[in-house]
């Protein structure tokens, strides 16, 4: 039986094990969403093209599959670019299906015409413009397995409104066959043993963990290796959950906003070991000066990070999960040797625990205005353990980073690469979609939540339970905060300065809103709303000129970072 | 330093502005490029020619091998490898000029492809320092237009890509 290109779609997503897409209508996927309506896929209706891609990107993180979103061609399609570029840069696997005009109008300035392929070139793993029905199982095919394996990341199929109307006889594909694409997944075994020897003469070693660990499912096999060895682990942005923060070993994040324990482990230590990580320049701060008593390790599956910002004396190209595998064995076949090296790194990490006590991560408590650092402590101690966290992007982004303490994998979704603000109420609602009984909390400013409140409908209408948490100080504090330190305190254009009624915001699409400027207040609030069904906004107006700290001014080595005064 | 590197690719729809776009996106120079099919009518061949030092021709073939639709990228320099480019190059001839174009014409063992009563045009095939060496002979006699393809390499004997 001959089916259409639409219904080939869908026959390829359930194949796939899609069970929820995100998406918004339009005049070229029409035919998409009518077959959807039979379908057993559930749809989730988004306000806006960005916000469906935030929230696959939401659903990915949170559960390890491929995120789907489908939108329309012209600007539902241009809508979903920073979704995209957002997911690309912290390399998160999505299949974006854009609608596109018939193929006979492609290039003729078409209503609701734009060149998706040309634009998401740069910010996609790969895509593809369906030209023939034909090609349409084989593209889908490899488009999920170009997004879930190697370094994952987003891939758009660009898909002709006539060719989803065109029919053929179906067939699957069971494998790809893809001559430029054989990503790597086992380490070399001689540079694994190499490295093995490189751990086990260190007396200052540190692990630098990224969001690979994450990607790879390999939190496991970090705590296994940083247990066995006794090596400290300093987490980026991209990792905040992938390792217990509670653990002794843990040094928190590192770089711009790092812990001063992490930053001085790095700068000091005589061993990095660097793991699904990329040396991002908020991370090195000053290059020259990062790490420069070290060797460095660096293991990624992805070739192009190694080497691209700093020298490394040992690469590694494989799947994370895989390598510290081996490489844990290959340290078990040496165990007295794995003995000796944790007598003879106790001075550095005793060394390590004088700066954590010395220099712990902590902040200036109020009894009379709301500090945003307590609202998140308190949310960390009111949520359940597996509660997903998501955050916008700013100070309440790093705050989160720095005081949740975070103890389960996939429990923390957050832009980390392109800075996406507006990324975390979507993405929020999309982990949600994935796991409707657990708590799922986004932790939010008042600037990044305004770029994409719309979602509180979506919200309501799915009955998505996501507790939104505005860290309301009327700035966008981080770049205030820059202005303060680096321009002489010439707010410009930072203060907000009207004032918005978050909890009749709330009322208006049916959610419940809360509000509070008491310190006192700031946990009844929380309770409250984690007792409420549905979703809630709780507005916390907290201290306006608060902010992160320590700080690595930009052009300095993360050594000289400024501490809270 | 500069590098010839050649690219084998899927001869697939939008290739070129995938390699051209890596190039422009991540601030690597291409001093030129050319392709066209081989014998396997699926595959692309690309010479490029660029300029970097170390760090940044390292970059560059490991960006080109990210790229899906690459199949293979080897880079010639350092190696033994034959270097050809064609040129066209319209020269104004004026009577006192014409024997001097075509004595100097023969010396390169170029060919004169076409004749009107005002040029020549040349066409000449060598090593790029061939083609330059005869544009500076040929350039105090007027050269009107020059179209020049870019080398295409191969290497000598066994060393080579298959495809």
């Amino acid at each position: 039986m001959k089916k259409t290109g639409s219904q080939i779609l869908l026959e390829c997503l359930k194949l796939e094990g899609v069970e929820k897409v995100f998406g918004y209508p339009g005049g070229a996927v029409i035919n998409i969403y009518d077959d959807l309506f039979d379908s057993e896929i559930q749809h989730i209706l988004n306000r806006h093209e960005q916000a469906a891609v935030h929230a696959a990107d939401g659903y990915a993180r949170a559960t390890g599959k491929v995120g789907v979103v489908i939108a329309t061609s012209g600007p539902g399609a241009t809508n979903t670019v920073t979704g995209i570029a957002t997911a690309y840069m912290d390399s998160i696997p999505m299949v974006i299906i854009s609608g596109q005009v018939p193929t006979p109008l492609i290039g003729n300035d078409a209503f609701q015409e734009a060149d998706m392929v040309g634009i998401t070139r740069p910010c996609t793993k790969h895509n593809y413009l369906v030209q023939d029905i034909k090609d349409l199982p084989r593209m889908m095919k490899e488009a999920f397995y170009i997004a879930r394996t190697g370094r994952p990341g987003p891939v758009l199929i660009d898909f002709p409104k006539d060719i989803q109307v065109a029919s053929m006889k179906f067939s699957y594909p069971d494998s790809v066959n893809l001559r430029g694409y054989k990503p790597t997944v086992a380490g070399n075994i001689r540079q694994i043993e190499k490295a093995v020897k490189m751990i086990l003469g260190t007396k200052k070693p540190v692990l630098y963990v990224g969001g690979g660990i994450a990607l790879s499912n390999a939190s496991e096999e970090l705590l296994k290796l940083a247990e066995m060895a006794k090596i400290p682990v300093t987490t980026t942005l991209m990792a905040m959950s992938a390792f217990p923060q509670g653990h002794p070993l843990a040094l928190g994040m590192l770089g711009m906003h790092g812990t001063y324990y992490a930053n001085m482990a790095v700068t000091d230590c005589d061993l990095l070991i660097a793991v699904g990580a990329r040396f991002d320049d908020r991370v090195t701060g000053r290059i020259d000066a990062f790490a420069k008593k070290a060797k460095v390790i660096h293991i990624d599956i992805d070739p192009t990070s190694i080497k691209k910002n700093v020298p490394v004396d040992l690469p590694i190209v494989g799947d994370i999960k895989n390598v510290l595998n081996t490489l844990i064995a290959k340290m078990h076949e040496r165990d007295n040797e794995v003995t000796e090296l944790k007598a003879a790194t106790a001075d550095w990490l005793a060394g390590v625990e004088d700066w954590k006590k010395t220099h712990p991560m902590t902040y200036r408590q109020s009894k009379t205005v709301i500090k945003p650092q307590y609202v998140i402590e308190k949310i960390r101690e009111l949520t359940d353990d597996d509660a997903i966290i998501a955050t916008e992007v700013g100070q309440h982004q790093m705050w989160t980073a720095q005081f949740f303490r975070f103890s389960q994998p996939r429990t923390f979704l957050t832009s980390g690469g392109l800075g996406t603000m507006g990324f975390g109420l979507p993405a929020a609602l999309g982990a949600q979609v994935a796991f409707p009984d657990r708590q799922v909390v986004d932790i939010s400013g008042d600037g990044s939540f305004q770029m994409n409140s719309q979602e509180l409908a979506t919200l309501v209408q799915y009955r998505l339970p996501v507790k939104i948490a505005i860290l309301n100080n009327n700035f966008l504090g981080m770049v205030r905060q820059w202005q303060q330190l680096f321009f002489d305190k010439r707010y410009s254009q930072t203060c907000m300065e009207l004032p918005i009624d978050f909890v009749k915001l709330a009322e208006a699409y049916g959610a419940t809103g809360l509000s509070t400027d008491k310190p006192e207040e700031v946990e009844s609030v929380i309770r409250k709303a984690l007792d409420t069904p549905g979703p809630v906004i709780m507005e916390f107006r907290v201290d306006r000129e608060e902010n992160v700290m320590p700080m690595v001014p930009s052009g300095k080595g993360i050594h000289e970072m400024v501490l809270a005064s | 330093m500069k590098h010839t590197i050649s690219v084998l690719v899927e001869n697939e729809f939008g290739v070129l502005s995938r390699v051209s776009g890596l190039f422009s996106g991540r601030g690597f120079n291409i001093e030129s490029l050319s392709v066209a099919p081989t014998l396997d009518p699926d595959t692309s061949r690309m010479t490029i020619v660029t300029r970097g030092d170390d760090r940044i021709l390292e970059q560059i073939n490991k960006q080109l091998n990210k790229l899906i639709s690459t199949i293979k990228v080897v880079d010639f320099t350092g190696e033994d490898f034959v270097s050809r480019e064609l040129a066209l190059i319209k020269v104004s001839t004026e009577a006192e000029t014409r024997a001097e174009v075509l004595r100097v014409v023969d010396i390169f063992r170029a060919k004169v492809v076409d004749v009107t009563a005002r040029s020549y045009t040349v066409e000449i095939t060598g090593a790029p320092a061939k083609v330059d060496a005869l544009l500076e002979l040929l350039r105090p006699m007027g050269i009107k237009e020059i179209v020049r393809s870019g080398p295409v390499v191969i290497g000598r004997g066994s060393k080579g890509v298959a495809g």
